[in-house]
C-alpha cells in the first residue's frame, strides 16, 4: 500500500464521520474570525437560536478595516471616521463579547492580521485543522497544520457545530529543490510558481510545497508561500513539520506546555509526507531558475522577473488569454515589451498577511537603511502585521530606519492590501506592493498593483521605478 | 435558503477568464453586517464609469454602455455564461450574494474557484460546470440569438435549450439535494451532535493540548 501525504493524515484524523455520498464531516480545532466575514454568521446563530459549539477554538480580532493611523487608532473605535467601517468593527466586539469569544480588540497590542496573529500566538498549531472566513487562511499550512478558507455561511457552521461538511481534495506537490539566490525570497518562489501553473493550476487540490529550498526557508518564508497557494487556486497549502515549525511555536502563549510539549512534539514528527506517498500531480522546480518577481497585469499569473519585459500577445496561449492581456494593458497603461524597470511608481506598500511578519521588515529595513524614498514617491508605506510585530520592529530600531527614509510607520492591520480602510491607491497609480492580489480595483479604484517581496518593494521606493534588488 | 429546483431565464454572457470576488463585488462594500442588498453593486466597478460608494443611492450613477449587463438585450438575465476559474480570489461570500441578490439562479463555466464554488450552493445559486467546447458552443449561441434563454433543471440535472437540446451536467448528490429543498445544513450536522461528542472525547486523549480550554 502506498504511504500517505501530510494532506491525508491531516484529513484521516479529523473525520468525524465519513458520509455515504463521498463526504465527510471533519472536525474543525481552531476558528480564527474578524469583522468582515462573520457579523452575518452571528445574525445566523441568533435567529436560529445556536450557541457557539466550543468558545475556545475561537479567536477573533478586527484588521480588515481599521484604521492605521496612528491619532486616528488612538481616538478607539468611536474615533474610526468611516461610519460603516466604525459599525463593522463595533458588531464585531459586541458580538464577541455577547457569546464569550475571545477578541484582541483594535486596541489591544496582540491585535493584528488574523493570519499573522494565529501563528505568533501559538493559537495555529501543527496538525489542527484551522478556518477562517477569509481566503488567505492557507498560510497556516506552513504549521503542517490542515487551513483553508471558507465562506460566512460555513463559519456559522463551524462556530455552531465545530465541523465542516467537506470532500477531500487532490494531492499537489510543488517541489523546489536546490538553492535559492541571493535576494531570491518565498515570495519570488511562489510568483515563479502561480506564473508557471496559472491561477486555476491548484484548483480542487491541496497543494504542499516541498524540496530541499522550501526545508531552508524560515517559517515567515513558508507562510508567504501557503499564503499565496490560493493565488495558485489551492485553498490548501502545505509545508511538512520540521524542526523550525518546533522552534517557531515552542513557548508561545496558545502552545502547548511541559509535558503536553513533548507529547505534541512526538504526535507532530508524523506531519510529513511518506517517502512513498502518491500526489496527484507533481510540479519540480529548480531554485537556481528563480529570479525576483514582479507581476506586470491584472492576475497574479502576470508574473515576470525583474529584469524582464511586459510579455506580447504571442506570448499568450490562446484566444482567451489574448484578450486578457489585451485587457490588462489597457489597464495597467503599460506597452507590450516594456521593460520592468521601466514602470514608474506612484507609491509602495509593504504589509498585508502575505509579507507583514518580521522577517519581511528586516528584509525591507536592510533595503532601505541609509537611502531615501524617491521624491518622485507620493506615499511609501510600512503596516506590519499585528501590534507584537510593531514593537519587536521599534526595539531593533526599523522604525527609525524607515523614517528616516521616508517611509511612514503604521499601525497594524489589512491596510492597503484591499483598501477597505482609507489606504488606498488613486485611479492609474501605480504601487509595489508587497500583498497578494493585483486584481483591478484591489487596492482603490483604478490602482495598478504589481506584487514584489519586501525588499523588491524597499528598492524600488528607493529609485523610483523597479530595480534588480540582487544588484542594489 | 431558496430551493432551486426548475429555472428558465435570459443567458447573459461574461467574456472574460478568472472574474474574481473583487470585480463580482468591490470592498467597499463588504462593510454590511446584512446578507442582503448587494445587487445593485454586482460588478459594480465594470457596470458603473464612477467609483461607488456604500450605502448611496446607484440609480443616478452613470452606466457603462459596453458592459454586458447593462445591454438592452441582457436585461432581465438569470442566467450567467462565464469563463474559466470563475470566482477566484477572496474568500467573500458576499459574491454569491449579490449575484443572486440581482437575480442570477444559475452560473456556467468551464471551472469555478473552490471557494466560490462552494459559497454558492449555500445561497440557491447554482454553478454548473460544463465541458470548454460547450460552453464556447453556449457563448456563440448567446451572441447569435438575441432573448436566448436556457432552462436548468436541477432534479434531472439537464440543461434544455429552447430547441430542445439536453446538456447532461453533474452535481455532488449531497448539494443537490440541499439545493432542492432548501435546507439548511447546519441542522443536518447538529443531527449528528453525539457523533461529534464521540470524536471530541477521543481527541481529547490523543492531543489534550488542543483542548485546554
Amino acid at each position: 500500500m502506498a504511504g500517505k501525504t501530510l494532506y491525508d493524515k491531516l484529513w484521516e484524523q479529523h473525520v468525524v464521520k465519513e458520509r455515504d455520498d463521498g463526504t465527510a464531516l471533519i472536525y474543525i480545532d481552531r476558528q480564527l474570525l474578524h469583522e468582515v466575514t462573520s457579523p452575518q454568521a452571528f445574525e445566523g446563530l441568533r435567529i436560529a437560536g445556536r450557541k457557539p459549539w466550543r468558545l475556545n477554538a475561537n479567536l477573533a480580532t478586527p484588521d480588515h478595516n481599521v484604521s492605521t493611523d496612528k491619532a486616528e487608532r488612538e481616538a478607539g473605535i468611536d474615533g474610526i471616521k468611516d461610519s460603516v467601517s466604525r459599525i463593522q468593527v463595533k458588531t464585531l466586539d459586541e458580538n464577541c463579547d455577547d457569546f464569550g469569544i475571545t477578541e484582541f480588540k483594535m486596541a489591544d497590542k496582540r491585535q493584528g492580521i488574523v493570519h499573522v496573529v494565529g501563528p505568533e500566538q501559538g493559537a495555529t498549531l501543527p496538525g489542527m485543522t484551522v478556518v477562517c472566513g477569509d481566503s488567505h487562511t492557507a498560510t497556516h499550512g506552513a504549521f503542517a497544520a490542515l487551513a483553508h478558507g471558507i465562506g460566512t455561511s460555513e463559519v456559522e457552521h463551524v462556530l455552531a457545530t465545530q465541523c465542516l461538511i467537506q470532500r477531500k481534495m487532490k494531492n499537489m506537490l510543488i517541489r523546489v529543490d536546490g538553492e535559492l539566490g541571493k535576494g531570491v525570497t518565498g515570495k519570488d518562489v511562489v510568483l515563479h510558481i502561480i506564473g508557471i501553473i496559472g491561477t486555476a493550476g491548484g484548483t480542487g487540490t491541496a497543494m504542499e510545497f516541498g524540496g530541499s529550498a522550501i526545508r531552508s526557508l524560515s517559517m515567515e518564508a513558508r507562510m508567504t508561500m501557503c499564503n499565496m497557494a490560493i493565488e495558485a487556486g489551492a485553498r490548501v497549502g502545505l509545508v511538512a513539520f520540521d524542526e523550525k515549525t518546533a522552534a517557531y511555536v515552542k513557548g508561545r502563549p496558545y502552545a502547548p506546555k511541559a509535558d503536553q510539549w513533548d507529547m505534541a512534539l512526538a504526535a507532530w514528527k508524523d506531519l510529513v509526507s511518506d517517502e512513498d506517498a502518491v500526489f496527484d500531480k507533481v510540479v519540480e522546480i529548480r531554485a537556481e531558475d528563480i529570479k525576483p518577481q514582479v507581476t506586470w497585469g491584472t492576475s497574479p499569473e502576470m508574473v515576470t522577473t525583474v529584469d524582464g519585459t511586459v510579455p506580447t500577445l504571442d506570448d499568450a496561449e490562446d484566444d482567451v488569454e489574448r484578450s486578457a492581456f489585451t485587457r490588462a494593458y489597457e489597464y495597467m497603461g503599460l506597452k507590450p515589451g516594456q521593460k520592468m524597470t521601466d514602470i514608474q511608481l506612484d507609491r509602495v506598500f509593504i504589509g498585508s498577511c502575505t509579507n507583514s511578519r518580521i522577517e519581511d521588515l528586516r528584509a525591507a529595513a536592510d533595503v532601505a537603511k541609509g537611502r531615501k524614498v524617491a521624491g518622485t514617491i507620493k506615499q511609501a508605506m510600512v503596516v506590519p502585521g499585528s501590534g507584537l510585530v510593531k514593537e519587536q520592529a521599534e526595539k531593533e530600531g526599523l522604525d527609525q530606519i524607515f523614517l528616516e527614509a521616508g517611509f511612514e510607520w503604521r499601525e497594524p492591520g489589512c491596510s492597503m492590501c484591499l483598501a477597505m480602510n482609507a489606504d488606498k491607491l488613486g485611479s492609474g497609480e501605480h504601487c509595489a506592493s508587497t500583498s497578494n492580489r493585483n486584481f483591478e480595483g484591489r487596492q482603490g479604484y483604478g490602482g495598478r498593483t504589481h506584487l514584489v517581496s519586501p525588499a523588491m518593494a524597499a528598492a524600488a521606493a528607493i529609485a523610483g521605478h523597479f530595480v534588480d534588488v540582487r544588484e542594489f | 435558503m431558496k430551493p432551486f429546483t426548475v429555472h428558465t431565464g435570459i443567458v447573459a454572457p461574461m467574456d472574460r477568464a478568472n472574474v474574481d470576488t473583487d470585480m463580482i463585488i468591490p470592498k467597499q462594500f463588504l462593510k454590511s453586517i446584512k446578507r442582503t442588498g448587494f445587487g445593485p453593486n454586482l460588478f459594480d466597478e465594470l457596470r458603473y464609469l464612477d467609483e461607488g460608494q456604500p450605502d448611496a443611492d446607484n440609480s443616478g450613477r452613470p452606466l457603462n454602455p459596453d458592459f454586458v449587463l447593462n445591454k438592452p438585450r441582457y436585461q432581465g438575465a438569470s442566467v450567467l455564461l462565464a469563463r474559466e476559474n470563475f470566482g477566484c480570489g477572496s474568500s467573500r461570500e458576499h459574491a454569491p450574494w449579490a449575484l443572486e441578490d440581482y437575480g442570477f439562479r444559475a452560473i456556467i463555466a468551464p471551472s469555478f474557484a473552490d471557494i466560490f464554488f462552494n459559497n454558492s450552493f449555500k445561497n440557491g445559486l447554482l454553478p454548473i460546470i460544463l465541458d470548454e467546447k460547450i460552453v464556447d458552443d453556449l457563448f456563440k449561441a448567446v451572441e447569435a440569438n438575441e432573448g436566448y434563454q436556457l432552462t436548468v433543471d436541477l432534479e434531472a440535472q439537464v440543461i434544455r435549450t429552447a430547441d430542445g437540446d439536453e446538456i447532461p451536467f453533474d452535481v455532488d448528490p449531497f448539494r443537490k439535494h440541499c439545493l432542492l429543498n432548501g435546507l439548511d445544513d447546519i441542522g443536518l450536522t447538529l443531527q449528528d451532535a453525539d457523533v461529534i461528542r464521540a470524536y471530541e472525547e477521543q481527541r481529547r486523549q490523543q492531543a489534550p493540548w488542543l483542548f485546554n480550554d
